[in-house]
Formats: C-alpha cells, sequence, structure tokens
C-alpha cells in the first residue's frame, strides 16, 4: 500500500478527474438540452450556475445541510429559468441577447450575497467510495464518486425516456420542432418553453451547488471556469441527446482533469497549457461537427442558432 | 383507445349562414352562406384573396365572423377557438404541413390526440396504428422521421392524421398541390369514397378543376369575399366554373409557341453532387436546353429537383462534373450570372429570391442596382433609379402592393412570385431556370406566369422548367425529362409525350 504507480496515475487521474469535474457539464447540458429542445436557447445558465453555487454554499452553511443547499440552488435556478422564460415570451425579444443579460446578472447577484460566505466552511455533500476494494490510495481517490453524479446519470436516463415516452416530452419537442404545429394542436408555446427554462435552470442550479458543496467545495468569484457556456457547445456535440449529453460531459471532464493530472505526477512545466483543455476542445467540436451542406440532424428546428 | 377513434358515426354536415367579417373597413367576407351536406364532397373555388381561407378560418375559429352563423348538422354552434371545432369534429388539413419534421409518424399521430397517454406505451400504440392503417387504403412509413418523408407521403399523413383522430367533417386546404397526379387521384379517390360511405363530409379548396370536376359533387364559388355562385359540379361546365371565378375577364394567353429550338445554351454534364439529406447522390449526365425550348424536368418532389436547382443557382455544392453556358464555364457568381444573362426563380422565392425585411422595389432591384446602365458596376447606389424601375415593373407585371417601401414579406404569396418574376424577366434573358412558378398561385395568376413563360420562350430563351405538376410540365414543354431518384431517367419530345409512361418513371417503375 501507498507505493508509487508511476504513469498509471495519469489515466487514473484523468478517470477520477472526469467523474468530479463532469457532475456540473452534465447538469448543466442537460437542463440546456431540455431548454433547447423546447426551442429555446438560455445562455443565462452561467450565471445561474454561479448563483446556485453561492445560494448552496450559503443555505448549506446555515442550515448545516448539504442537501437544503442544493434544495435553495435549484429554486434560485427556477426562478432564474422563470424570468428567462418570462422575458423571452414578450414579443421580439431575442434569447440569446436575454441570456447574456442574465448571466451577468446572475453572476453578479452571487458576487454580491456572496461576499460574506467566502471565509466560512460549509458541509460537504457526501460521496461513496467505489475504490474500497483497492489498496492503492490513488484508485480509492479516483473511484470516490459523488452521489450528485449518479443523480446526474439517473437524470440522464430519465430525461432521455421522457423525451420519447411521455406526452410531456413529445410536447416539449414539437413546441421545439414546429411553432406552427404546435399552435395547430391547442398547444401554447410559450408555456411549454417557459416551464422548460425553468426546469433547465433548476438542473444548472444543481450543477452549481455541485461546485460548491463539493468540488472545488468552496464557494469564491472564480468558482465556475465557464462551465455553463461550455454547456452549450456541449449539447450540440450531444445533438440534443440527454444520453449523449451524459458522454460529452464526461469527456469535457476529462479534458478539464488533464492539467492536475500531469501535475499530480510530477509534470512542473508546460501542465498550464492543459488546463486550456476544455477550451480547446469546445473549439474543435464545434469546427468537426459543423458542416455548411448539411442540416444538423437532431437539431430543433426553431432554435435561434440553428434557424 | 387508438384503434376506435376512427368514429363510426355518420359525417356531419356544416352550414354558414350569412357569415360576414370585416377587418376594420375591409370586408373579407360578405354573406356568404354555404351548405355542405353531410357524406357529400364539397368543392371551394375562388382566386386568391377571394375570401376562401376567411371562410375556413371562420368555420375552424380562427377568426369570429363579425356576422352570421355556423349550424353544424342543424344546430346553431358557437367555436370560441380551433379546439372547440376539433372537438365536435371538424378538422383542417392545412396547405402548410403541420406535422412536426423530427417527430416520426406514430409519434406526430399520438401526440397529436387530445388524449394522449401522460406515458406512452409505444408496443400498444404501435400495434392499435397498425389496426387503424390496416382499414386505410395507403400506407406510410410509421418510424421514420416526417422530415424525410416526401412531400406526398406527408399529405397522406395529414389526411391520415385527421381520420385518426376521429374528425368527420374535412377541410382540405389544396390538398393536392405538391402531389403527383396519380398519388392525387388516389387521395382525392380515397376521400370521395369516405364521403359516399356517410363517414366524413369534405370542403376542399382547389384551383384545380380537373379535380374538382372530377371528385366534388357540389362547387361554391367565391370572389371578392362574394358568393358569386355554385352548384352540383355535374350541371357546371369548367368553362362555367372559370368566369364565375374570375368574372367577365379571362386574363389573356399567350402559349401559342413560335420558332423552333436554337443552339445550345445550357450544357450540364457528369454532374455529382450529394442531396439535402446527405445521404443519396445527385447524379446527371447530360442535360441541355436550346435557346427557343422550354425543357420542363416532372419528378415527384424529393427526387433531386430541388439539388438540382440549388446547383444550377449556386446553392449547392457538387463534387464532379461541369456546367457551361454558351459554351462557357458557369459556376453561378454573380458576375457570369449577368454576362451570360441567366436568370432565375426558385421555389419559396420570399425564402430563396428574396430578401424578407427589404422593400419591394430594393428586391425588385436585386439584378441591377449595382450596374450603371452602360453596364459598368457603381459603387454609389441611386435610389430614385431603383424606385422609378421598381415602379414601372410593378404596374407591368401587375404586383399588388400598398406601396414600392411595404416589405416584400408582407405581399401575397403570388405577389412575391410577380415580383420576383418581374425583376428576372427585365432585360435580356438567356438562360432562364425555374422551379413550381405557380406553387399555390390562384387561376388568373398561373394563367399570366405561364403566359409570361412562353413568352420568353417565344423570344428566344432556354427555359428550364422544374415543377411538381406534371398538368403544368405538359402544358408548356417542347420536351420533357422525367427526375427519379437524382437521375434523369426518360426524356421524350412533348408532343409524343405518353403520360402513362412519364407516370411509370415518376413513380421510378423502371428497369
Amino acid at each position: 500500500m501507498g507505493e508509487d504507480i508511476g504513469l498509471w496515475g495519469v489515466p487514473l487521474a484523468i478517470i477520477g478527474g472526469a467523474i468530479r469535474v463532469s457532475t456540473p457539464f452534465l447538469f448543466v447540458s442537460l437542463g440546456e438540452c431540455l431548454t433547447e429542445r423546447s426551442g429555446r436557447i438560455n445562455l443565462g445558465l452561467e450565471g445561474t450556475l454561479v448563483f446556485g453555487a453561492m445560494s448552496a454554499y450559503a443555505i448549506a452553511y446555515e442550515t448545516g445541510s448539504p442537501w437544503l443547499g442544493v434544495l435553495a440552488a435549484m429554486i434560485a435556478g427556477t426562478i432564474f429559468g422563470l424570468l428567462h422564460g418570462w422575458i423571452c415570451s414578450l414579443p421580439k425579444v431575442n434569447d440569446i441577447a436575454i441570456g447574456i443579460a442574465l448571466m451577468l446578472f446572475g453572476m453578479g447577484l452571487a458576487f454580491f450575497f456572496g461576499k460574506s460566505f467566502i471565509q466560512p466552511v460549509a458541509p460537504d455533500l457526501p460521496a461513496i467510495s467505489f475504490g474500497f476494494w483497492s489498496d492503492y490510495p490513488q484508485v480509492q481517490a479516483a473511484l470516490k464518486v459523488n452521489i450528485l453524479f449518479l443523480i446526474g446519470i439517473a437524470a440522464s436516463l430519465g430525461l432521455w425516456w421522457m423525451l420519447r415516452n411521455t406526452k410531456i416530452g413529445l410536447r416539449i419537442r414539437v413546441v421545439g420542432d414546429s411553432t406552427d404545429a404546435a399552435r395547430a394542436m391547442g398547444l401554447r408555446p410559450n408555456v411549454v418553453k417557459l416551464l422548460s427554462t425553468a426546469a433547465g435552470g433548476a438542473f444548472a442550479g444543481v450543477g452549481g451547488a455541485y461546485l460548491s458543496l463539493y468540488y472545488p467545495g468552496s464557494w469564491n468569484e472564480g468558482i465556475s471556469s465557464g462551465q455553463g457556456l461550455m454547456a452549450v457547445a456541449l449539447v450540440i456535440f450531444a445533438r440534443w441527446n440527454p444520453i449523449y449529453c451524459f458522454w460529452a460531459a464526461l469527456l469535457f471532464g476529462g479534458a478539464g482533469a488533464l492539467g492536475p493530472a500531469l501535475q499530480s505526477v510530477g509534470v512542473t512545466q508546460g501542465y498550464y497549457l492543459f488546463y486550456a483543455a476544455p477550451y480547446v476542445l469546445t473549439l474543435v467540436v464545434m469546427i468537426f461537427t459543423s458542416s455548411a451542406a448539411k442540416t444538423m440532424t437532431g437539431a430543433p428546428a426553431e432554435l435561434s442558432i440553428t434557424k | 383507445m387508438t384503434g376506435d377513434k376512427v368514429k363510426a358515426d355518420d359525417a356531419i354536415g356544416i352550414e354558414t349562414v350569412g357569415m360576414t367579417m370585416q377587418f376594420g373597413n375591409f370586408t373579407a367576407l360578405d354573406d356568404v352562406s354555404i351548405k355542405v351536406k353531410p357524406g357529400s364532397f364539397h368543392a371551394l373555388l375562388g382566386e386568391n384573396g377571394a375570401g376562401k381561407s376567411t371562410l375556413v378560418k371562420c368555420i375552424m375559429g380562427f377568426y369570429h365572423a363579425t356576422k352570421g352563423q355556423l349550424m353544424v348538422n342543424n344546430h346553431e354552434v358557437e367555436i370560441p377557438d380551433p379546439r372547440a371545432a376539433h372537438a365536435i369534429g371538424l378538422g383542417m388539413v392545412y396547405q402548410h404541413f403541420t406535422l412536426v419534421p423530427s417527430l416520426t409518424a406514430a409519434e406526430n399521430l399520438v401526440i397529436s390526440r387530445d388524449d394522449a397517454p401522460a406515458i406512452i406505451d409505444w408496443r400498444k400504440e404501435r400495434e392499435a396504428l397498425a389496426d387503424f392503417l390496416n382499414t386505410m387504403p395507403f400506407k406510410v412509413p410509421l418510424d421514420q422521421p416526417v422530415m424525410s418523408l416526401a412531400a406526398g407521403e406527408k399529405q397522406k399523413l395529414e389526411i391520415l392524421k385527421q381520420l385518426y383522430l376521429g374528425r368527420r367533417f374535412l377541410i382540405l386546404d389544396e390538398p393536392t398541390s405538391v402531389l403527383t397526379p396519380a398519388e392525387a387521384d388516389e387521395v382525392l379517390g380515397l376521400v370521395r369514397n369516405l364521403c359516399k360511405a356517410g363517414k366524413i363530409s369534405v370542403l376542399m379548396i382547389s384551383h384545380k378543376f380537373r379535380e374538382v370536376t372530377m371528385f366534388a359533387d357540389e362547387v361554391s364559388v367565391l370572389r371578392r369575399g362574394v358568393m358569386v355562385g355554385g352548384g352540383k359540379v355535374s350541371d357546371l361546365s369548367t368553362d362555367q366554373m372559370a368566369s364565375m371565378m374570375v368574372g367577365a375577364d379571362l386574363p389573356e394567353r399567350n402559349s401559342d409557341r413560335t420558332g423552333s429550338p436554337g443552339h445550345k445554351i445550357l450544357s450540364v454534364s457528369g454532374i455529382r453532387a450529394i442531396d439535402r439529406s446527405g445521404l443519396k447522390s445527385i447524379e446527371i449526365d447530360k442535360l441541355d436546353v436550346c435557346a427557343g425550348e422550354i425543357v420542363g424536368i416532372a419528378g415527384i418532389s424529393g427526387n433531386g429537383q430541388m439539388e438540382l436547382m440549388e446547383i444550377l443557382n449556386g446553392q449547392r455544392k457538387y463534387s464532379e462534373g461541369s456546367i457551361s453556358i454558351k459554351g462557357l464555364s458557369y459556376s453561378a457568381t454573380r458576375t457570369e450570372a449577368r454576362e451570360l444573362c441567366v436568370r432565375v426563380l426558385p421555389e419559396e422565392p420570399l425564402r430563396n429570391a428574396c430578401v424578407a425585411n427589404m422593400t419591394v422595389a430594393e428586391n425588385i432591384g436585386f439584378r441591377y442596382f449595382d450596374v450603371k446602365n452602360g453596364g459598368s458596376t457603381r459603387f454609389w447606389i441611386n435610389n430614385r433609379e431603383i424606385r422609378n424601375r421598381a415602379a414601372d415593373l410593378v404596374s407591368a407585371f401587375k404586383v399588388k402592393t400598398t406601396s414600392l417601401d411595404s416589405l416584400i414579406s408582407s405581399l401575397s404569396g403570388g405577389n412575391v412570385q410577380r415580383a420576383v418574376l418581374a425583376r428576372e424577366l427585365t432585360g435580356q434573358v438567356d438562360l432562364l431556370v425555374i422551379s413550381n412558378p405557380c406553387f399555390g398561385l390562384d387561376f388568373s395568376a398561373v394563367a399570366e406566369i405561364r403566359s409570361r413563360i412562353i413568352t420568353a420562350r417565344n423570344s428566344g430563351s432556354a427555359v428550364l422548367l422544374m415543377s411538381e405538376d406534371l398538368d403544368e410540365i405538359l402544358e408548356l414543354s417542347d420536351r420533357i425529362i422525367v427526375m427519379s431518384e437524382g437521375r434523369l431517367a426518360y426524356e421524350t419530345l412533348a408532343a409524343q409525350a405518353d403520360v402513362g409512361e412519364i407516370g411509370r418513371y415518376m413513380a421510378g417503375h423502371h428497369a
């Protein structure tokens, strides 16, 4: 026990890191996926994520319960989603512009209310150790999986199932694909979009709660490094499919873990470059999945970026 | 649940009594009374703007009539919204598809039901759908996304959907505008049989006299919001219906062909490209069009005509092959199009040939706004000249617009088409490429646009006409080519054309 496992530490750290880092990606992208399937794009999820992180941390600190913190983040996310959905339902409003405004608003609000919570320490969310069978501390560390990650897997399966097999799911897809058809069917597109955006906001809030309550596990102003924005690229990469969102989140998480993993095995030079891996990956994904000649399969037709 | 959605109940009869609809000072409908007896197939004829859509929208509850009542089975009813209309069994098949493109046919059908279950048991629904389809004379693939279906199949699905929902009075808004004659006959034949069996009553908006005389029992004709005539179809001749529809003055037709084909203008060889879905290929080995002839490309929609149009229009890349015009290589740049006098009228001109948010005058000016009279290009725009030329063309082509400064998107479909045609047919035209020029237009607009195409041909333009309306191809073309599965499958001179043979190639029934 305790012996050095050498370069094996790199893939191990990446796997562990992927699991750790991917959770906020997963939740935000599921939220974005749901919102986009209803035909709206919510770029404000970055702000929702940060505000969720702050409110989760604050409530967890005040009440001593991390789960109440998660609940608070969900509620905050829902409120942000409702705000976005409501403003966008007004005539002649552009969802992308509102999203950017709400992103800045959410971050500003979080910094304002969060000033007093930078110092105190809030309780962490519990994790399950799947690495008990191994003697290596590195393996044990890598396989320590937070409960929210497991909930995220369940949520992506659930969302996928819902979009195929439930009335609500099909209605969301109808609204996202053809407003005319939805109206002809007697649905009210704005209501469906409002609720989808609200639910999407709740997902993003949970992603934020994970950031402040588990990894990195504290509240500060630089807690999110653009995960909320990268999730938009991730949803495109995942072709608006919640299951693919999970795999894409793992990939992005793994890319995010590359830098720390190299650092942990003693690479001292140039590992900072690898911290940029998620951003490079975002670019590469965007370049390789775009095509001028073919329409994107799976893209909701009412989405303002694919129209 | 689903299987018995098609109610065995009797067809519904409806009657509008003195229906009047005013929008501000404008009277769109004036005291219109139409009676559709239970189980009858009733046609509604009229030009664009005659009030047909207003009438059916009043029936379906989209509009609330200013005056007048709707009677359903001899009882007066109030229809506050479309939902209420659906609830009493009134349904409508729209001119534009209302299916959700990315959902499969099965998903579209199930979700359109008001009583769709919160959690859908697909195995059960699929069995119910299969049972339902077995009672229907035509089939559609249930598991493909609707966007991958051809227009004809979509239209069948639209009608199937209404039957699936148990509607017993159907309004069909130009249901066959995207179908082949054989498909149209099949669909309308089915609809008529359902009427005869007393299962549904139908009110069909149409511009095609052939369909009205073949399938409808009764007809009502609207002109400028007023009911001008009607009766049993068997008592009326096509000429009588046409004169009711357009009034006394039938538009002049100039379909006399003069002259014979001259030298070769357009020459396409060995073109290979990928189609819109990215799955199939377009392969055009050889296609020539000469001066003074109209080559008609017939085919069921989705067999590559749209892609061929896009290739010729510079909207789609091709991997191999060449296009030359008058012997010079052509890659659809603005300069080449101007020098070689190539003009294009694509389908859906509002989307493919106009900037919707620019004015009528600006849209008409697209071909010459940057050219001086001498032919050299200019930097400063002369707005007065653009307006003057647009004004001339608007009056010459009878484009109905409130002003030259209206947005082109505020014009009706026929007037957008006229405006684009005005732009494309002005000046020297050596090659004219047209796609579905008369899609969704009314009777007099169709006649006028067709006569302008003939005039262009007579004055020496080479015309390549792509149309899903075979009658149009037969009427206008000198030479007919059938396109099927991305290839040119069959060619014949129009004078010796055998419609049955063309239909077989369109349907893809060749070796």
